[in-house]
């Protein structure tokens, strides 16, 4: 599904460049659950966003399901994020002046569905995650747990190949949290493809794999056996 | 332009941020409305001033004697010239070709008027047939002075509408009525309307019945005259100009007065007046416009500054709608649609608005030098649209460059 080669990004910092990837190889098979784990300044962030087309290699082989992605033009990238990605942020990222269900129905705008139809399957994904009946209220009127939950259901309704998820837990206690992991742990169970970036330990044990970053090269890369979250909510 | 998820899309936006959407309105629809009343105004100022000069023929020439200012062949400053019948006829004879109308006119003084038992304190003034096109009489009754009153020096007068109201009024007709000028018995036979109730205060009775009945000699106190009708502006003012200086130069020698004599004859031509008015309202006009303009550039700064803050201030949103695949012109384009669709509404509201007060206010507006301020609709119009494409433009670098940056960038923004 994921296929990348010896990936190189470095940021310019006034007359410095950071080096922050330092040649990056790994793959991702389809309904796979990769946790990304580093400490701060590891890169893990950045190589989430390149894989997620949010930001461009500077060097270096990226595949996503068999297209490479490589000299595309903002509108290209736009088209493959649509069709391709999902993505959840730690904070969220929601419109806050368009209400749950309109948020999760924005994907199906930029894919042309017609508004009735996007309004169905809106609502079919916020009842997946629990919350049909918060349709109508606006992000500021939901908890934490709920914004994230309907991000998730967002970044589903596109129906992606991958999810990508940025810290996902990163703003919310942990409870909260392990409603979320359970959420993802689900979607996972459904045959997708998810990768999560996360610090925390608990969080990456919840995957079936963990690949450790640090100072911009992998130097661990495992699979586990996961934990489900279901036994903590 | 015609996509309806498009217009939904925008429609949810404009409905969920009020207050912005009305701030960027308002600073169009302002703009739109100030600029229309300012160039109305500018067409009332014309339109009053043209009607102060259709109060009396356009071409006139009048002129009326002064005092001698300085020494000309052995006669003294000081002396009082006095117009006379001979002046009047020569002039009409040598200046032939460049007259329309003529007539001499004298004030007659010391005299008592009276209807019946009441006495009237209106002027009486002595002039020939032609003077009714001079000052621009409109008949409403009767008719005025003539050719044969003059010959017979017939006892008529011809009195103002102001007249009739205040003093027939208990009669059907003043035709026919007599008044007495110092006793002697005059016949009613006309009634003259005109611009302004002062001017309609005024007893016209045949001017060669002024000098003979109220001992007015030979004596006139001013002529005056119209020239031919132009119809080149400046080809009039010309001919005014010319007509002037040949009448001065003829009345200056008749009267022996030196010719740089300033104080001895006044000759006034509307013409040349005029067209130091009409030069006035071509400035203020002028000066509206570039007021107006003015008012425009605001308003395009105004919308210019708007829609930088909205674009800044959705820079986060774009990056969410361009993470979830929006491509960067759907992003321009919404921005934009957005922009033309408010300053369109609001531009035409500030327009129709304006000029409504205009439509309703304006034919009521009769200050002096002020008539139906109204404003060419087609130059209303283009301001709009100048409006909203300065709005557009203002909104497409900004969209443009939001599009343009990385997303992850667009996302970072707080």
């Amino acid at each position: 599904m994921i296929e990348i080669k010896d990936l190189h990004k470095s940021y310019k910092m006034g007359s410095n460049s950071l080096h922050v990837l330092k040649g990056i190889n790994f793959t991702v098979d389809e309904g796979e659950l990769v946790a990304i784990m580093g400490s701060s300044g590891s890169g893990k962030s950045t190589l989430l966003n390149i894989l997620g087309m949010l930001d461009v290699a500077d060097s270096g082989e990226y595949n996503l399901d068999n297209v490479p992605i490589k000299n595309m033009n903002e509108t290209k990238a736009a088209q493959y994020r649509n069709k391709f990605l999902g993505f959840v942020f730690q904070s969220f990222n929601l419109i806050n002046y368009k209400t749950a269900l309109e948020n999760v129905a924005l994907p199906l705008y930029y894919q042309r569905v017609g508004r009735k139809e996007r309004q169905e399957k809106a609502l079919k994904y916020l009842d997946q995650v629990g919350l049909k009946e918060w349709a109508e209220h606006l992000p500021n009127e939901l908890s934490g747990g709920q914004k994230q939950r309907v991000a998730i259901a967002r970044a589903m309704a596109a129906e992606p190949k991958v999810l990508l998820a940025d810290e996902p837990t990163g703003a919310l206690d942990s409870t909260t949290s392990y409603e979320v992991m359970d959420l993802i742990q689900k979607i996972n169970d459904q045959g997708n493809t998810i990768l999560i970036v996360t610090h925390e330990q608990d969080i990456a044990n919840m995957c079936k794999r963990i690949v450790h970053l640090k100072d911009g090269v992998i130097i661990e890369d495992k699979k586990i056996k996961q934990v489900r979250a279901q036994q903590y909510v | 332009m015609f996509d309806i998820e498009r217009w939904q899309e925008i429609f949810d936006t404009i409905r969920k941020n009020k207050l912005r959407t009305f701030l960027t309105g308002l600073s169009v629809a302002s703009g739109i409305f100030i600029l229309v009343i300012l160039l109305g105004f500018g067409q009332g100022l014309q339109n009053g001033i043209e009607q102060e000069f259709e109060q009396d023929a356009a071409t006139s020439v009048w002129v009326w004697p002064g005092v001698t200012s300085k020494e000309y062949k052995g006669l003294n400053p000081g002396r009082r010239i006095q117009l006379n019948n001979e002046n009047f006829e020569t002039s009409a004879v040598l200046l032939n070709d460049a007259i329309e109308y003529k007539s001499p006119r004298i004030f007659v003084r010391g005299i008592t008027v009276n209807y019946g038992k009441e006495a009237l304190i209106y002027g009486v003034q002595g002039v020939s047939a032609q003077f009714q096109f001079i000052e621009n009489c409109k008949m409403y009754e009767g008719r005025f002075v003539n050719h044969l009153d003059e010959m017979s020096t017939a006892k008529v007068a011809v009195i103002g509408k102001k007249i009739k109201t205040d003093v027939f009024n208990k009669v059907e007709s003043p035709i026919g009525e007599f008044i007495e000028i110092s006793g002697i018995p005059f016949k009613i036979i006309g009634v003259y309307g005109e611009y302004e109730d002062r001017e309609e205060e005024r007893i016209y009775i045949p001017i060669t019945t002024a000098q003979r009945v109220f001992n007015g000699g030979n004596r006139v106190n001013n002529i005056s005259y119209t020239l031919p009708p132009v119809d080149n502006f400046d080809q009039a003012v010309a001919q005014a100009v010319d007509f002037k200086n040949s009448l001065k130069t003829h009345l200056q020698q008749s009267h022996t007065i030196a010719p740089d004599d300033t104080s001895a004859l006044n000759v006034w031509s509307a013409m040349e007046e005029a067209k130091r008015y009409y030069s006035l309202t071509g400035n203020i006009k002028l000066f509206f416009w570039f007021v107006g303009i003015c008012t425009i550039i605001a308003g395009v700064v105004g919308v210019s500054n708007i829609m930088l803050i909205v674009v800044k201030e959705r820079t986060k949103e774009i990056g969410i709608r361009k993470a979830l695949g929006a491509k960067p012109w759907s992003i321009i384009g919404m921005i934009l649609h957005e922009a033309i669709f408010v300053t369109a509404i609001s531009g035409f509201t500030g327009l129709i608005f304006s000029m409504g007060i205009l439509e309703i206010l304006g034919p009521h507006i009769e200050v002096d030098y002020i008539v139906n301020p109204s404003v060419n609709f087609k130059v209303a119009i283009s301001t709009v649209f100048v409006l909203i494409f300065a709005g557009t433009v203002a909104g497409f670098f900004p969209a443009w460059r939001a599009a343009r940056i990385q997303t992850i960038e667009a996302l970072r923004d707080e």
